[in-house]
């Protein structure tokens, strides 16, 4: 299917849900579901760099983050409708990840990871001590009650959050079939020899952690407007990070409908497990999912699902022959 | 600010005694990540895990927490054993683990993490040791005990550690595990065996590094986020795997940390190490003692 078929189908989709949700005539449910698809946004975000590429990004929280905190510093400077701030978010989040990617993509994968995850603890230590955005204190931003002509402002920003996942889904989907998806899956499969063939393997990289980032600042830059007060403890919360590594791992790495599966089922058990048993025990149980899927089903979801179907293994994609000469080699080299 | 000499003393003497323990804290990630090359992020859970299981023997038994850190340490060893088994078999194996097994032990961490604030809450909780609260003042200097003491066991640990790993047949072993695993099959020694038994070892490691923890300061389970930034940037600028060059890294990165909170606000320390960690990887990827 064409692309912007495919974009169309999206929107029909993401149209019919947010009918099917106002016609269940229970704002709750615009709240539940906003949180759905804001995991939709930054599982695909992850798995554009972390599923395509094979590079593991652990600063999930921050990219969402610096795009809340791009939306708190603007309220307070002027307060401007929420495309504007979520463009905004994106080029912030877009504009560190490439930094980000800049200086630390010559490395090797593991020390990527490492990076981001300190990166992670130094926006935060940065967003602490700036008080113009609250600092440690946190920020209040006050959402209007009502928004012509949707009503009340939950369903404005569930509209919001829907064409982002839309929007995210179809680039996704557009990136992995075209030439600068084939490079990413060299990448993960072998750099070395990508590079060796000619693959431009540095500024594939770093298209793919820019992309991912903005995705990322996008989703989090209506956030604020979301929860109405935003500390750094909330905006940096451990359970994105998790969340948006563990969605597509389970879903399945290697095409688009992973991260999209994952984040659906994943979301919705959430939602429901919060309300029903308690918010520390959900994220328990997604702990273990995640250890237990990537142990006993490598390729997710869809591995299952393929196996199921055809009745033979999936190909091990993203696999890498242990070389025992190669372990030795000084690790932190680029070579 | 009007410059202080004493400050500076000081700033520069704690520096050096908390980038002991630093070492002790790195030690564990030296062996598995430098030497055996896995990335365990989850290696600071661990650490959190040992102070709380310090905190419960020293509440219910009065017990020193190095003491009981000394006696769990079989249990960590066994645990590092077990998690080496299920890493090996369903990653290193596979060739996986790159992406899951980096997101296997992130697992970890978080499922250690959650765990700790379900029993535990997010409550800081302390151990009681006769030399928590007295300070020793050398001339100018305060050296406060429960600085000093895990700072003395934390290199006298890094001491042993580098004894067992440069004289014994197992340690040399882990050494040459890391440069040539073929070379070890042909003396008839099993490369998965010396793998499981060093990851047994730098598990441990985190059990006496926990009760260092929780002497120094007071923990509760997230803390352990804050030293994962730290614990790599000593791993990397130490040289990967080189005990000495972790102890001389932790060492500098305790000072310029003292030096920051001391001049500007303790809420900017963290930054530091991943600064030296981002100048390190971009400047000498190969760290200041590196193999």
């Amino acid at each position: 299917m064409r692309s912007d078929l495919f974009a169309v189908l999206c929107v029909v989709v993401g149209g019919a849900v947010f009918a099917a949700v106002l016609a269940l005539g229970n704002d709750y449910y615009f709240f539940a579901g906003y949180v759905v698809l804001q995991y939709v946004v930054l599982s695909t975000a992850w798995n554009i760099l972390g599923g395509y590429c094979g590079y593991v990004n652990f600063g999930s929280a921050a990219f969402f983050a610096l795009g809340a905190y791009a939306t708190v510093a603007m309220h307070r400077l002027d307060p401007m409708p929420i495309p504007v701030v979520v463009i905004l978010g994106g080029v912030v989040s877009g504009v560190v990840g490439f930094g980000m990617g800049y200086l630390t993509l010559r490395l090797r994968g593991a020390f990527f990871a490492i990076a981001t995850l300190a990166l992670a603890v130094v926006l935060q230590t940065l967003i602490v001590n700036w008080g113009y955005v609250g600092g440690s204190r946190g920020a209040y931003v006050v959402r209007p009650e009502t928004i012509a002509p949707f009503g009340s402002y939950i369903r404005y920003l569930f509209l919001i959050m829907m064409l982002l996942a839309v929007g995210a889904v179809t680039a996704a989907r557009a990136v992995e079939r075209s030439r600068l998806g084939y490079g990413f899956a060299t990448i993960r499969d072998d750099e070395l020899a990508a590079e060796a063939s000619g693959v431009p393997t540095l500024r594939l990289k770093l298209i793919a952690t820019t992309i991912s980032g903005a995705l990322m600042g996008m989703a989090g830059a209506p956030f604020p407007y979301y929860i109405g007060f935003l500390q750094p403890s909330s905006a940096f919360g451990l359970d994105y990070t998790v969340n948006s590594i563990a969605m597509p791992l389970i879903g399945g790495t290697t095409s688009w409908v992973g991260p999209l599966i994952g984040a659906v089922l994943l979301g919705s058990l959430q939602q429901v497990a919060t309300v029903t048993i308690s918010s520390a025990v959900n994220l328990l149980i997604v702990g273990f999912l995640l250890v237990g899927f990537v142990i006993v089903a490598p390729n997710g979801i869809i591995g299952l699902a393929r196996t199921y179907i055809q009745h033979r293994p999936v190909e091990e994609l993203g696999r890498r022959r242990l070389d025992v000469d190669a372990h030795g080699s000084a690790p932190g080299s680029t070579s | 600010m009007i410059f202080s000499f004493d400050l500076l003393i000081n700033a520069v003497v704690s520096g050096i005694l908390i980038g002991a323990f630093y070492a002790a804290v790195t030690a564990g990630m030296s062996l598995s990540f430098g030497i055996l090359d896995i990335v365990n992020i989850a290696h600071p859970a661990f650490i959190i895990l040992g102070s709380y299981i310090a905190y419960i023997v020293n509440v219910t038994f009065g017990l020193d927490p190095i003491i009981t850190s000394i006696i769990v340490l079989p249990a960590f060893y066994a645990l590092g054993a077990g998690i080496y088994q299920v890493y090996y078999v369903s990653f290193e194996k596979r060739g996986q683990e790159s992406l899951r097994g980096l997101a296997f032990f992130f697992g970890l961490l978080f499922i250690t993490e959650v765990t700790l604030v379900l029993y535990f809450g997010v409550d800081y909780r302390y151990v009681d040791a006769p030399y928590i609260g007295p300070t020793w003042h050398p001339g100018d200097l305060d050296i406060p005990l429960r600085i000093l003491v895990p700072c003395l066991v934390s290199l006298l640990l890094i001491a042993v550690l580098q004894l067992i790993l440069s004289r014994s047949f197992i340690g040399r072993a882990i050494m040459a595990v890391a440069q040539d695993q073929l070379a070890l099959r042909l003396l008839a020694v099993d490369p998965i065996r010396i793998k499981r038994i060093a990851f047994g070892i730098s598990i441990a490691t985190a059990s006496l590094a926990g009760a260092f923890l929780i002497i120094i300061q007071p923990v509760e389970p997230s803390v352990g986020r804050e030293y994962i930034g730290r614990v790599f940037a000593i791993c990397v600028l130490g040289g990967m795997g080189s005990l000495p060059g972790t102890v001389i890294a932790a060492m500098l990165i305790g000072v310029v940390e003292s030096l920051t909170a001391t001049f500007y606000g303790p809420s900017w320390a963290p930054a530091v190490s991943f600064g030296f960690l981002l100048l390190t990887l971009a400047v000498r990827p190969a760290g200041l003692l590196g193999r």
